[in-house]
């Protein structure tokens, strides 16, 4: 039954869903506070101890997999209905602090290879 | 004319399906058969689907009545309930293989990102903690700046400009890491997973390695995908709390 794949992840959603609003009141902040993170360590706990047991069926894993495939096209809708036309003229710190991050991660990523070859001899 | 017209607009939700459907058939022709692979369709469609966002208002294309059902597919229930289905097949043993680097990388990654996120944000004037984090958060992977954006209550404004510069990170990571990959040195299974672990973003870094070696594709997209659980949880749950407590 792909359902039950489904439902595991809806129960894992939830799960950490509870603890981002623990978190919230916590900080006395209304949202919630990083419940899709702990979502994704429970699933990736839950599943990964289920496939260690054998639990994790191919119907199971089918039901998890629709998900998946439709982050991408739920992030393209995600785009489309942002405030794009308030945000335009200010497109600048988007450009800039992209392009800077990911220009200094690259000089980090080879730092970090570089340590990662000498601890291999 | 019009009866036709009230079909589409009682089923906003399913068409929506339609619509992405054929925005990510657009992007896919570009980007393979015009750019040749050179830039993901993903951020084509994203960058589409921004675009589209001008057309309307404060709810983008969603303003617009035909397109309502957009808001459905793109609203943050279906988006967060999909990211953690990503997580999926990401298995501890596989990112205990990376080594203590690989780890390592993660975290630096993720809060060296979100740092030069604040950084830019303030340089632009930005005060409030929620818009820098926000922003911040973008810039560590465009998924993670509307989920801090929701989580501290910003504005779609500041939303979308996070989602922008995730974007910008994509293209970047896909266009130039091919150019410059032995400067770079990856070559090696665990040097993906770093080059995952601080890039972050799953469909820079897999398009990146594919035209790498296309072997690589899935130790990268492991730890980019523990990237964004990780960040998920430390941007909203950590660093924004930080950030309010220095800057207030």
């Amino acid at each position: 039954m792909k359902i039950y794949g489904v439902a595991i992840l809806a129960a894992c959603y939830f799960a950490g869903l509870i603890i981002g609003e623990l978190l919230g009141s916590l900080f006395g902040v209304k949202g919630n506070l990083g419940g899709v993170g702990f979502a994704m360590l429970f699933f990736i706990l839950l599943t990964d101890w289920m496939n260690k047991k054998n639990l994790m069926t191919e119907d199971y894993a089918a039901g998890i997999s629709f998900w998946t495939s439709l982050y991408i096209p739920i992030v393209i809708a995600m785009a489309s209905i942002q405030n794009v036309n308030a945000a335009i003229n200010s497109g600048a710190v988007a450009i800039a602090s992209g392009l800077v991050a990911t220009v200094l991660s690259f000089a980090l990523i080879r730092f970090l290879i570089s340590m990662l070859k000498e601890e291999g001899g | 004319m019009d009866a036709v017209f009230q079909m589409f607009l009682k089923n906003g939700f399913v068409l929506s399906f339609l619509m992405v459907g054929i925005i990510m058939l657009i992007t896919q022709f570009i980007s393979q058969k015009i750019l040749r692979n050179k830039i993901p369709g993903v951020a084509l469609a994203i960058a589409l689907g921004l675009v589209l966002a001008s057309f309307g208002g404060k709810t983008g294309i969603a303003d617009i009545p035909i397109f309502s059902g957009m808001a459905l597919l793109g609203g943050s229930m279906l988006r967060d309930f999909a990211i953690v289905s990503t997580a999926y097949g990401a298995s501890m043993i596989e990112i205990k293989k990376a080594g203590w680097v690989g780890f390592v990388s993660l975290f630096v990654g993720v809060f060296f990102n979100f740092i030069v996120g604040v950084i830019f944000a303030i340089i632009f004037g930005y005060s409030d903690p929620g818009d820098i984090a926000t922003l911040a958060s973008g810039t560590c992977t465009f998924i993670v700046g509307p989920i801090t954006g929701n989580a501290v209550g910003a504005s779609s404004e500041i939303i979308t400009l996070s989602i922008a510069a995730g974007v910008m990170k994509v293209l970047i990571v896909s266009v130039v890491t091919p150019l410059i990959r032995s400067m770079v040195g990856i070559e090696s299974k665990t040097s993906a997973m770093v080059f995952g672990g601080v890039m972050g973003t799953v469909s820079g870094v897999s398009a990146a390695l594919a035209s790498i070696n296309p072997k690589l594709v899935p130790y990268g997209a492991l730890t980019a995908t523990f990237y964004t659980g990780i960040a998920a949880i430390l941007c909203p749950s950590v660093f924004y709390p930080l950030l309010k407590w220095i800057l207030v």
